[in-house]
């Protein structure tokens, strides 16, 4: 059987984000994989190993020590391996300018980290769903973008 | 003597399916999870010859009645969606449930339970994507796609694809704009 879970990586310095992170996935009962980063040089040590699986979905935090979200951002960006990973910001920021930017930069998804856990499921499960849509109905990924 | 032999399944599944493809000059795309998506339509003499072939490997090809089903519900919104001029004036689920011949409670139940989506948020999320598609490529502004996609008026697209998206429409064709110049 073909594996059919959707692989989550999140990058994140906060340990008790990612905590809350994956909890909510452990409670959402998807199939999925997570797997977390300490920060942006973990995770793109990982991601350019040569047989690193890549993920479906990649969360990243924006302010993270020695390398930030955006530096990450630009660097899968600009791979052509890591083309049909969608990219999705997870952070505490909510500004205007913030958000266009990443965009701009080739993000497809801008989450502004909930305080609450349940809002938090409720958001992760619609990133996964619509992730799922794009990907089983051959969308343009181009055009996916979703800010939550 | 004794080899001990790793082998990944994904791998080895994809360069079967892809052998099998090439041979029979097939136009198609390998997806995840086991799909092949075909970029033409397949005659019924090499759909069965490509069945064929993959039967020594013990690869099947999924024909459930369940997906088959959800499949051409699918098909049929796209249609609705995308060909407005098929003159659809009565409401969706009683044009699905025509053309395919069963209940409309059976058919958006079997949707939900294959899909993990409702036929509603799907047509939504086409009518959405067709919206992109036509304001980044043909420049139409939203009066003429709301009025092409059957809205009732532009105020309610424009709250759908907010709803949907989490950007407003013009937000969107500025960011597409604007990553296409930094591209170029």
């Amino acid at each position: 059987m073909a594996t059919d879970y959707t692989h989550i990586i999140l990058a994140d310095d906060d340990e008790d984000d990612r905590m809350f992170f994956t909890d909510a996935f452990d409670e959402l009962k998807m199939t999925v994989k997570v797997t977390t980063y300490n920060d942006g040089v973990y995770l793109m040590d990982y991601l350019n190993q040569e047989d690193a699986i890549l993920p479906n979905i990649l969360f990243l935090d924006l302010n993270m020590p020695r390398k930030s979200g955006m530096e990450c951002l630009k660097e899968i960006k600009e791979n052509s391996r890591f083309k049909d990973v969608v990219i999705a910001i997870y952070s505490t920021s909510a500004s205007e300018e913030d958000i266009e930017n990443t965009f701009i930069k080739g993000a497809n998804i801008y989450i502004k980290k909930p305080s609450d856990f349940k809002v938090l499921k409720k958001v992760l499960s619609n990133v996964v769903t619509t992730n799922w849509q794009y990907h089983t109905n051959g969308l343009n990924k181009d055009n996916f973008l979703l800010r939550l | 003597m004794k080899l001990f032999i790793k082998f990944d399944f994904n791998t080895v599944c994809n360069t079967v399916l892809k052998e099998q493809l090439d041979a029979l000059d097939l136009k198609y795309e390998i997806l995840n999870f086991g799909e092949v998506a075909f970029l033409e339509k397949v005659p019924d003499h090499k759909h069965d010859e490509f069945t064929k072939a993959l039967e020594p490997y013990g690869i099947e090809i999924v024909e459930d009645h369940k997906s088959i089903l959800v499949q051409k519900m699918k098909d049929t919104i796209i249609d609705m969606v995308y060909n407005s001029d098929t003159e659809v004036h009565v409401k969706s689920s009683v044009y699905l449930s025509e053309k395919l011949g069963h209940s409309y409670g059976y058919l958006s139940n079997l949707f939900s339970e294959v899909t993990y989506t409702s036929v509603e948020n799907f047509i939504i999320l086409q009518k959405i994507e067709y919206t992109k598609r036509l304001i980044i490529n043909e420049n139409k502004s939203l009066t003429e796609i709301a009025f092409q996609l059957n809205y009732s008026s532009v105020a309610h697209l424009s709250t759908q694809f907010k709803n949907t998206t989490g950007i407003t429409p013009s937000a969107f064709q500025r960011i597409i704009a604007k990553r296409r110049e930094e591209n170029n």
